[in-house]
């Protein structure tokens, strides 16, 4: 399947190398986000910028497996919820349920078992091309949201692990919100150059490689589905650090954090974003986000309260309308337009 | 690619500026916020408990103890982790220093756990009705004027088995907190009196097709014993009387809810005869309910209400009562984190609908309860109709406390009774 456009997958070397470094405006957005906190209110803070970069860090796991592998995988949210379940049951919570270890056994050991879990997922997943990646990995989904919602021996059944909070660690308290945003934020910026950075590395353009033709790929020598499972491996690492951090945020996991809504959820991100870049999981967590949170305010004045989830539904509709590539689509258009004034 | 690096990012920046509220409430008002599912399984309720909540204000003109309350409303869809979301916002963006709510059972534990978090707001629960939301390790600022499951089903086990002579029954209920509670509340009495439940059919929380479960219920029972609320029941009954389900049925409180008697289709139908208890009944002739009932029918006109407030709109309404009179208990002193607020509240003899309310140690109301049978109501509607009101029964069910904590805490088989 090829989902993503090919012009991003032939990046050169000069280009690489350019596109890791630092260039100014991205300066001024990551010092924008960093002074944040001087000029916005705890809610905005947290609620907002906070839970953007923790959808977005697993959207971004889905975007480089569906951009760069073109393997869309909705079993990403389930990756997430085993790291935020074991961090939940293998670490303290408020509840005195599961084994109260300290944060660092629990928090190896999560990202440990959620990344085994996402290699046998793979295993499994790249068996299967296209539509039947989508399905098998749905079920993958809907079956573990359903074992946690059943389980109450480690999962505690549809209640969940209430008061799970980020432990002290470096003398901080990271509870603390401004504590707390800086965190998200770093881990972020990390995974959003970590995924760039591969992307663009050996293994990154085989990958892409492989998306657009695996058995040119496979003739000329390259083993595609070792590459295929440690794309899988990689994402799920991304994948699992989401989730723990959205286990945080919320203060608690539960079967609804993993269920198949928040796997549509997350592909929703993904795709209004734009999945051929790493940003656009993050604009596009953004925009649901803030869609999700305020909608109910802006309908207030248009039609009855009760009915916000359609403005919700309809900034989706008009998003992948206007662009079928989600946000980014809609730049590169602009971009485009600019460059053919100009050069006119 | 850098083109997106360079435009799309400050705009974001610039954008979410924007959102900054200004914030700064204006002197004397209050704001206080109305939590309840607008969406999913239970949405219809939700909005019934939206106007539970406005018939209150309007009762009181939107003041107590000196200010103007402003409310402010929220939706969650009985998923413990939209609920907290939405208490976040109602709290932290909106400012409001009581909130109101949540609906469902597990909404209600999480939002205790939470509340912990937020000791200078006051909780008053809307009409969740799991059993530890107050019963263990209760939050001193977490405050719940309604009864829980348990309290709901007291005096259903005794009738069904003295009066129905049911001694042999089948279940069938949604997979979570509150119909665990319900269960235990109607298992104790039930199988207390002879009883015996012969097999229990737990199903996720907004489940759709219930032919297997369906399938899987045993014939050669007295009648089955149905807690499944909102879309949930609707769904069910539909099916169970498609597939030729003739069994007596026995209610846990919500799925004989004006909710559901109101339902097109034949869902109705299935419930005509069917006994359950629960903390209100639609043609209870006192003189507080009528007034109730009355001011409720008076404040939305006849399509944008049910024809009697449901057990949703009388929970949430009887929150907010206790949340005025409170207010005008202390002439609304909020000082020292709601101090004298939240003690004139636990001290609260409440007169609501149903009778009088009081607090337990636990900050739990000990409040009336009734025999209820599903019969034809005037203009073709089906009603509740009284057959008994018990007297207030607290949350341990009239056990001793220490005795009623030896049972533990709800689950999908406590008690056994088989």
């Amino acid at each position: 399947m090829s989902v993503a456009a090919h012009q991003d997958g032939a990046a050169r070397p000069a280009e690489r190398a350019r596109a890791l470094s630092i260039d100014l405006p991205s300066l001024a957005v990551l010092a924008l986000l960093i002074l944040l906190p001087a000029f916005t209110n705890r809610f905005v803070l947290t609620e907002v910028f906070g839970l953007t970069f923790a959808f977005g860090i697993i959207a971004l796991s889905l975007q480089f497996l569906a951009g760069y592998g073109g393997m869309v995988n909705l079993a990403q949210i389930t990756v997430a919820g085993i790291a935020g379940y074991m961090v939940a049951v293998l670490g303290p919570n408020t509840m005195g349920f599961g084994l109260a270890w300290p944060w660092w056994a629990a928090i190896p050991i999560a990202l440990l078992l959620a990344v085994a879990a996402s290699a046998l997922i793979g295993l499994l997943a790249i068996r299967t091309d296209g539509i039947y990646t989508i399905m098998i990995t749905l079920a993958i989904c809907a079956a573990f949201s359903y074992f946690t919602f059943q389980n109450y021996e480690i999962f505690n059944g549809y209640n969940g692990v209430n008061g799970v909070t980020p432990p002290r660690f470096f003398g901080v308290d990271w509870t603390e919100p401004t504590a707390f945003y800086y965190l998200l934020l770093a881990f972020a910026a990390l995974s959003y150059i970590a995924a760039l950075y591969v992307s663009r590395s050996t293994f990154g353009l085989a990958l892409q490689g492989i998306r657009d033709s695996a058995r040119r790929m496979e003739a000329i020598g390259f083993n595609v589905p070792a590459h295929r499972v440690a794309a899988y491996v990689f994402t799920g690492a991304i994948a699992a650090v989401g989730g723990i951090l959205l286990t945080w945020h919320n203060g608690r996991i539960s079967p609804g954090t993993i269920g198949v809504g928040a796997a549509i959820d997350i592909l929703i991100m993904a795709v209004i974003g734009g999945i051929r870049h790493p940003i656009g999981p993050f604009i596009g967590a953004l925009i649901f986000v803030c869609l999700s949170t305020f909608a109910m305010d802006i309908v207030e004045v248009v039609i009855p309260r009760e009915r916000f989830k359609l403005v919700v539904g309809l900034g989706f509709l008009l998003v992948v309308l206007f662009s079928p590539d989600g946000v980014m689509g809609i730049v590169d258009k602009i971009r485009q337009s600019v460059r053919r004034n100009s050069s006119a | 690619m850098h083109f997106t690096r360079s435009y799309v990012l400050p705009a974001i920046a610039v954008a979410a500026a924007m959102l900054a509220p200004p914030a700064l409430a204006q002197e004397k008002t209050l704001k206080v916020g109305g939590l309840a599912t607008l969406e999913g399984v239970f949405a219809k309720n939700g909005e019934d408990s939206m106007r539970g909540i406005d018939v209150a204000l309007k009762e009181y003109k939107n003041t107590a103890g000196g200010y103007k309350i402003e409310l402010i409303k929220a939706s969650s869809d009985a998923k413990p982790e939209t609920a907290i979301r939405a208490a976040r916002k109602l709290i932290e963006q909106d400012g409001v220093k009581i909130l109101i709510g949540p609906l469902s059972g597990s909404e209600g534990l999480a939002m205790k756990d939470f509340a912990k978090t937020k000791p200078e707001i006051t909780f008053i629960n809307g009409t969740s009705a799991a059993q530890d939301t107050t019963l263990r390790d209760p939050a001193p600022n977490f405050f719940r004027f309604w009864t829980d499951g348990a309290q709901w089903s007291w005096g259903l086990g005794e009738y069904v088995v003295k009066v129905k002579g049911w001694k042999k029954i089948a279940a069938i209920a949604e997979d979570y907190s509150f119909p665990y509670t319900l269960m235990l509340g109607f298992a104790l009495d039930y199988c207390g009196h002879g009883g015996k439940i012969v097999s229990r059919s737990w199903v996720p929380l907004g489940t759709k097709d219930y032919a297997s479960y369906i399938a899987a219920l045993p014939t050669d029972v007295d009648a089955i014993y149905v807690a499944l609320g909102g879309g949930d029941a609707i769904a069910f009954l539909n099916q169970y009387q498609q597939a030729g389900g003739k069994a007596k049925l026995i209610a846990g409180a919500i799925t004989v809810d004006q909710s559901i008697l109101t339902s097109k289709g034949k869902a109705r139908e299935a419930l005509l005869g069917t006994p359950a208890a629960q903390p209100i009944a639609d043609n209870d002739d006192s003189p507080a309910w009528k007034t109730f009932a009355k001011a409720y029918q008076d404040a939305f006109p006849p399509d944008q209400r049910f024809p009697t407030p449901s057990l949703f709109a009388t929970g949430y309404y009887i929150a907010t009562k206790a949340m005025l009179e409170g207010l005008n208990a202390v002439k609304g002193d909020l000082s020292n984190n709601h101090a004298a607020y939240r003690q004139a509240l636990s001290k609260l003899k409440l007169q609501g609908p149903t009778g009088e309310i009081t607090l337990d140690e636990n900050r739990q109301a000990i409040a009336p309860n009734y025999i209820t049978e599903v019969v034809e109501g005037p203009g073709g509607s089906m009603i509740n109709r009284v057959i008994k009101k018990t007297p207030p029964i607290s949350q341990t069910l009239g056990m001793d406390r220490a005795k009623f904590l030896a049972f533990g805490p709800v689950g999908r088989d406590n008690p056994k009774c088989n």
